[in-house]
């Protein structure tokens, strides 16, 4: 009822700004699509860890935790440096590109450290098909992977945009959110696979 | 990728006189990617009927030579049910129901130009129509297409000797895997456009109830999907790579690939249904004169039901070895699943009760959606408990139930939406009485089709079998009178459907004109011309109220369009 009277009445006005810009949203509904992916690996990979008698399998080497936990801290620090850099970008535009480029150099650094971890690996008898552990390690480090490398990416044409001077808020907002999301889900992905 | 559009967004307009290729395969308008991705979906619709066709008559004739096709050997029994069932559901009510429609109506129901990201738009598309071609590649390449059933099981779908099918299955994992990233793309474009690009004025209570459903139904994709792709990626592996993840010799589980894909598979039944009851409720209250009953309870409700459909999956696995603790859980969700849904069907016939009700085309195809939704609504409570379960899995009952489910969604919800738009779509009004006929025979024949299945299903009938003929307690007397009775039927529905295309046809020459707003309807679809053009409104659309002011005690007329001041 009181809806029926107030449609009547009710006045047109502008149109709020929305609230979630629309690079911004379309990303957030990207991320949480990919979130869903990490999920189902991440389950998975407990389903079959949670039903090994040994893990990881006997004959299968451990993985480096010690140097990719060196490696986790460069990516969070990534994280943090991506922050200083939005921080510097609403006080002055410029003043934000060498906080950017310190993203994507240690972004860059985590990438090929992963790479140079996965040779070694390789090396001392890890494969996708030498049991379930080395299967999921190479899937789930290397679907991250990728997403690391697309957020670089799309990083680099924030970088870019920002020399132009044409790089808006909300384009670089959806940058962000899609770094933010390789780095926050990397501890997670640490912790089970890993740890 | 999305962000790059936003700001070229404005320039697509404007360009009126394209060529060939712009205006028809290179176009960024939603309603052209509308058109595209309904008319490849309803091309895949006829291959599907056709597979239909073949083995069903392989069933009712066995071992005969089936006209256009030939003889239906195992292997192309296989293929067939297990395309059928594909492209039915990922290449027809997907592609109809939710990005087609979708694409058509939320910018015109909003009241804005286009979608926010045009080009992600038409890359949805391009992407989709990529994953259909890899689909069809499917069927000619050795082995011939995939047989181990839509569902994948391995270790049927992850070893070529099981499958007979080396390149077929991993093909139709690209496929499968291709469509996913075209309705993701087109699934950010309808959440992003019917937040952030509404008319002025438009609450989010305003917002017509079909717009509202393709949206929670294109998030509870997004939300289903990741898991499908991750068990995706790593049967694509075992299947190439030699991995073992689902492979209990190489310490995997089969039952995980179960996990994943029904985590998956029973939220995609609300996805389709979604959009398909969302455009019910938009013929009914047109129809009716009537305003929805309870608008904010009907979303509400379909919330609730996105939710709840994440937590039933495992009612398909109740035969999987899984734990009987864990099935009673999932008997419990999977029943309560029900009570949403049927709030649903109630709110709707209390918007009927006391109406003026039109029984024209669109509004039969609504009403019939309601009561044939319900008898699969009903069947399905039988399955979703555990206990009765365990004798109907795998057999035609179970076949029956999800047709009753899906063959209202894909084919009287498409039908719904397509006789509705119609004049909208085209300028022209549709012949009813062609309508009306086409409407009738398939309506009956569908019954005639699964009503047998059901009593063959109750009776034992197992449904991976080929040729009955090798099971004499199933094979003669009336079990096969009905699988007789089903085929015929089916080849009568088949053949029904000529007049829906002559209709389309004859009433595009000769139909009357449509004008604006044919139906008397309140949302602001009917404002734009019809066909809106390019940039859909001569001027864009202010919105002062809900879409459902029918018969308002205030006013002489029976609708109250959105748009109108007061």
């Amino acid at each position: 009822m009181t809806a029926r009277t107030g449609a009547s009445l009710r006045v047109v006005t502008n149109p709020q700004p929305p609230i979630v810009p629309s690079a911004l949203l379309g990303m957030l509904l990207f991320l949480f699509t990919e979130l869903m992916l990490f999920s189902g690996l991440v389950s998975a990979h407990g389903i079959a860890r949670g039903s090994a008698l040994l893990w990881p399998p006997p004959g299968q080497p451990r993985l480096p935790v010690e140097e990719t936990a060196l490696n986790t801290a460069a990516l969070l620090a990534s994280g943090v440096l991506l922050y200083f850099s939005q921080r510097a970008y609403r006080r002055d535009r410029k003043s934000a590109q060498p906080w950017l480029t310190a993203t994507i150099a240690l972004g860059t650094f985590f990438v090929v450290f992963q790479g140079v971890e996965w040779v070694a690996l390789v090396g001392e008898g890890l494969t996708i098909t030498s049991s379930t552990h080395g299967g999921f390690f190479y899937l789930i480090i290397g679907v991250h992977g990728l997403h690391a490398v697309g957020a670089l990416l799309v990083l680099g044409m924030n970088w870019l945009r920002l020399r132009r001077g044409v790089l808006s808020q909300s384009t670089f907002a959806a940058g962000q959110a899609f770094w933010y999301f390789v780095v926050g889900v990397w501890p997670v992905l640490y912790w089970r696979v890993y740890g | 990728m999305a962000t790059a559009e936003v700001t070229e967004h404005h320039d697509d307009h404007g360009h009126h006189d394209e060529g060939f290729v712009k205006k028809y395969l290179w176009s960024t308008d939603h309603k052209m990617i509308c058109f595209q991705y309904m008319f490849t979906g309803i091309a895949m619709g006829l291959l599907g009927g056709f597979m239909a066709y073949a083995f069903r008559m392989q069933l009712a004739f066995p071992g005969a030579s089936v006209p256009g096709w030939g003889g239906v050997t195992p292997a192309d029994y296989n293929s067939l049910v297990t395309n059928h069932g594909t492209i039915m559901i990922f290449w027809v009510a997907m592609p109809v129901l939710i990005a087609a429609f979708g694409n058509y109506l939320i910018p015109l129901m909003t009241g804005c130009d286009d979608m926010v990201f045009p080009k992600v738009n038409r890359l949805s598309f391009q992407i989709f129509l990529l994953s259909a071609i890899v689909l069809l590649a499917s069927f000619f390449v050795e082995g011939g297409g995939f047989g181990g059933a839509w569902t994948a099981y391995p270790p049927l779908s992850s070893k070529p000797e099981y499958s007979l099918t080396p390149l077929g299955s991993s093909l139709w994992l690209v496929a499968v895997g291709l469509e996913f990233i075209a309705f993701l793309l087109g699934g950010i474009n309808f959440v992003t456009t019917t937040m952030n690009a509404r008319a002025k004025g438009m609450r989010l209570y305003d917002i017509p109830i079909v717009v509202w459903f393709i949206v929670i139904a294109s998030i509870l994709f997004m939300a289903s999907v990741g898991p499908l792709v991750a068990g995706a990626i790593m049967l694509l592996f075992n299947q190439n790579l030699g991995t073992g993840f689902f492979d209990p010799d190489k310490g995997g589980d089969p039952v995980l690939w179960q996990h994943l894909f029904w985590f998956f598979g029973h939220p995609e039944v609300y996805v389709v249904l979604l959009p398909a009851i969302g455009i019910t409720a938009e013929i009914i209250t047109t129809f009716a004169r009537k305003k929805l009953f309870a608008y904010k309870t009907v979303l509400n409700t379909a919330i609730a039901t996105g939710v709840l459909s994440f937590t039933v999956w495992a009612h398909h696995q109740f035969v999987a070895g899984i734990d009987p603790r864990m099935a009673n859980v999932f008997t419990i969700s999977t029943l309560l699943i029900s009570v949403p849904v049927a709030e649903m069907i109630f709110v709707y016939i209390a918007t009927l009760y006391g109406g003026k009700i039109t029984l024209n085309t669109p509004m039969l195809w609504a009403l019939s959606f309601i009561f044939e939704f319900m008898i699969g609504g009903v069947t399905g409570i039988f399955l979703g408990a555990s206990g009765s379960d365990i004798y109907f899995h795998d057999t035609y009952f179970v076949l029956a139930h999800f047709h009753y489910t899906f063959f209202p969604i894909a084919i009287i919800g498409s039908f719904a939406g397509i006789t509705y738009w119609f004049p909208k779509m085209t300028g022209k009004m549709m012949n009813d009485t062609l309508g009306k006929l086409h409407f009738w025979i398939t309506i009956i024949t569908f019954n005639l089709i699964f009503i047998p299945l059901f009593v063959l299903g109750a009776a034992g009938q197992h449904r991976r079998i080929y040729n009955y003929e090798h099971f004499p307690d199933l094979a003669g007397g009336w079990m096969q009178d009905l699988r007789v009775l089903a085929t015929v039927a089916l080849l009568v529905m088949l053949a029904a459907q000529v007049i829906f295309f002559f209709n389309v046809f004859i009433s595009l020459r000769n139909g009357k004109k449509a004008g604006n707003n044919p139906w008397k309807a309140n949302s602001l679809e009917w404002v734009a011309p019809s066909p809106p053009g390019h940039g859909n409104f001569a001027e864009l659309p202010n919105c002062y109220r809900g879409p459902y002011e029918y018969s308002h005690p205030d006013r002489e007329d029976d609708y109250w369009p959105q748009n109108e001041p007061a």
